[in-house]
């Protein structure tokens, strides 16, 4: 078997593999056509691959201090200067990747199914489970989310898993009203009528039917919300509640060069700027896939 | 003339009066029952907000017991402070109890503070509403011309740059943004006040009115003070307006974008209305209610933004309060703030949400 164009834009695929390889690749040359989102997905697959081949790419040790190298402005040696403690922050900052990528997948993997199950239950089942799943949600969503986590993370004490459970206990709601908004259209639809007729069980129709058609509006709404974990994330660093030192948190970064930013302005402005490009890179490649995957909601 | 009526017209007139008044009852039994909903979904909201705040009090690691009297505590003190507080009750109950608190507005005592947290709460908040009320002026006034000139001028560069302002306003961390523009404005150019409301000199002088000091200075008539307020009030207040501006923006630009495409829009177009009053007389005017929206939400969004901003800004508002209250583990405080503003954010959010049902004829059916 080989991989051509032309096997890929077949109109009628032989296997399901075939179909899902073609649609992602027609995904993927219309992303390409759509600069800001080439932008987003460079800097994303810039963000995987630093925090895979972080110790090759970081030119000193995260974690060791040479204090008679402390507060460096940056040169060719510290790209970025050093820390209060003489610790290279370039190599902190690309070590850090690998906590954001953490963070953001680990939200990502709890968060998402769980609000996508809640959805798909509360649309598919409607009636009185509808109700209280949705008034349950619906109560969540209107609530201020960073102080939500901050209360959350108060509770549990301080620290990066705890962070990322308050993270991820806040941001389900809004995949639970997608998935139920998804599930509505399609419970009704002749192909579920089929399998129903065939004896499937309710289980096997949400999660082998029902579920699969969520996705795409779920990847779109994730990339895009990805930027505000990374804030949430970092802010909980900043206030001292997330990653604990000598954990290289961008946000915890920023918070102890607060003290020395009118003199030595590298130690906190540095990290400041691999959140924002991260952040942005994620706005871009969510906007774009949304233009690509959801057509409906798209042209913003 | 007019009270020499002859029957018919008499009748005539009393019908259309009932069909009148009948509309007019119709009308008034819309909007009640949309405010009686509205207070029946915010009572269930609170509820939630006040069970989810009673769940993370009772998941603290901590036993609030021993946070109360000490570890050197004889078994006999422990046990009576455990009772003295409820906690040998069935959970149900202590919810009962809680709620009933909550509702009497007694938080507790804050452990740092050794005050009842209502009472820190009541003397921070004037300060977070200072600032998120300059915030949201300035994401209104800045914000909403931008978005409509973005979607008057769509895809040009000007639009591009505006967009990517509005991205930019999701990917900036805002505390980071508070250290660089202190850094900048304050450090080095001198331009704005540093952190705190007012310069420590005038500390004290102003007699609390209102809790805002805009206001309280010119009550008392300080115009030096005054202008001092100003200069610090305005970098937080612009860094957190630029968050606001952001998410304005870009709704402005969408919203602006639907109606540009209306056939009314081609229709004013071919009459040769000047391009100024077609966006400015046609298109704006049926967003607006759209927008009240936006920026409703957006203003309860400051509320919460403003916790960042004045934990780098040394505001003492209620931002300040929760950050400060979290490091010490004051958790009444922790759970007092949050309570305060999730439920002012919860009451904005609702009241918006029936507002727009009560002004846009579209969404009432």
């Amino acid at each position: 078997m080989i991989i051509s164009k032309q096997w890929l834009l077949d109109d009628a695929p032989k296997s399901r593999t075939q179909a899902q390889l073609g649609r992602l690749y027609v995904v993927c040359l219309q992303l390409a056509h759509n600069p800001l989102a080439v932008i987003g997905a460079i800097i994303i697959g810039g963000l995987i691959i630093t925090a895979l081949f972080a110790p090759w790419i970081a030119t000193h040790s995260p974690i060791a201090q040479d204090l008679s190298n402390r507060l460096l402005p940056p040169s060719s040696t510290h790209w970025m200067g050093t820390d209060e403690l003489g610790r290279d922050i370039w190599s902190r900052v690309v070590f850090g990747s690998q906590i954001t990528l953490t963070i953001v997948m680990l939200v990502a993997v709890i968060a998402a199914p769980l609000g996508l199950v809640v959805g798909a239950i509360a649309g598919y089942f409607g009636g009185w489970a509808d109700r209280v799943l949705m008034s349950i949600t619906d109560i969540f969503l209107s609530m201020p989310k960073l102080i939500l986590a901050l209360a959350f993370v108060a509770a549990l004490g301080p620290g990066i898993e705890n962070a990322i459970i308050a993270i991820a206990i806040t941001s389900w709601p809004a995949y639970a009203r997608i998935a139920r908004a998804e599930t509505l259209t399609i419970r009704n639809a002749e192909f579920v009528q089929a399998v129903k007729l065939q004896g499937a069980s309710s289980t096997r129709i949400i999660a082998r039917h029902i579920l699969p058609l969520c996705t795409s509006s779920m990847i779109v709404r994730v990339t895009l919300d990805m930027a505000g974990i990374i804030l949430t994330a970092a802010g909980l660093g900043f206030i001292g509640l997330g990653a604990q030192p000598p954990l290289p948190e961008w946000g915890a970064m920023i918070s102890r060069g607060r003290v020395f930013i009118l003199d030595q302005w590298w130690v906190a402005t540095m990290p400041g700027f691999a959140i924002i490009l991260v952040s942005l890179g994620f706005c871009f490649l969510g906007d774009g896939l949304r233009d690509v995957l959801d057509p409906k909601h798209g042209s913003e | 003339m007019g009270w020499a009526v002859n029957k018919n017209d008499d009748t005539a007139i009393a019908a259309s009066q009932t069909e009148a008044l009948s509309r007019y009852f119709a009308r008034a039994v819309q909007v009640g029952t949309a405010f009686a909903k509205f207070v029946a979904t915010i009572a269930v909201t609170f509820l939630g907000l006040a069970a989810l705040t009673f769940f993370i009090g009772r998941v603290v690691p901590i036993d609030p017991v021993l946070a109360m009297v000490g570890d050197r505590a004889s078994n006999e003190v422990y046990e009576a402070a455990k009772i003295e507080m409820g906690l040998d009750r069935p959970i149900p109950l202590q919810f009962v109890s809680y709620i009933w608190d909550v509702l009497n507005g007694n938080f507790g005592l804050s452990i740092s503070t050794r005050q009842p947290v209502i009472e820190d709460l009541i003397r921070v908040f004037p300060a977070t509403l200072e600032m998120a009320t300059l915030g949201i002026i300035i994401g209104i006034v800045i914000g909403v011309p931008m978005g409509v000139t973005a979607a008057a001028h769509r895809g040009s560069w000007l639009d591009q740059v505006i967009r990517t302002v509005g991205l930019l306003g999701y990917s900036i961390p805002a505390f980071w943004l508070g250290l660089v523009g202190l850094a900048i404005f304050y450090a080095r150019l001198r331009w704005t006040g540093g952190p705190g409301r007012i310069d420590v000199f005038f500390d004290g002088m102003i007699p609390p009115v209102t809790g805002m000091l805009l206001i309280d200075t010119l009550i008392a008539g300080e115009i030096d003070v005054f202008w001092n307020a100003v200069s610090h009030l305005v970098l937080p207040a612009t860094i957190l307006g630029f968050f606001s501006l952001a998410y304005i923006a870009r709704m402005t630009r969408s919203f602006m974008l639907d109606q540009l495409s209306q056939e009314y829009v081609t229709t004013a177009r071919v009459k040769g209305v000047p391009e100024f009053f077609v966006i400015w007389r046609h298109a704006f005017k049926p967003i607006r209610i759209q927008l009240i929206t936006v920026i409703s939400l957006s203003y309860a969004g400051l509320l919460e933004g403003s916790v960042m901003i004045e934990t780098i800004f040394s505001w003492p508002g209620i931002g300040n309060y929760l950050t400060t209250a979290l490091l010490n583990a004051d958790m009444n405080a922790v759970l007092g703030s949050t309570l305060v503003i999730g439920a002012v954010f919860i009451f904005i959010n609702k009241f918006s949400d029936v507002m727009y049902r009560i002004l846009d004829p579209r969404a009432r059916s």
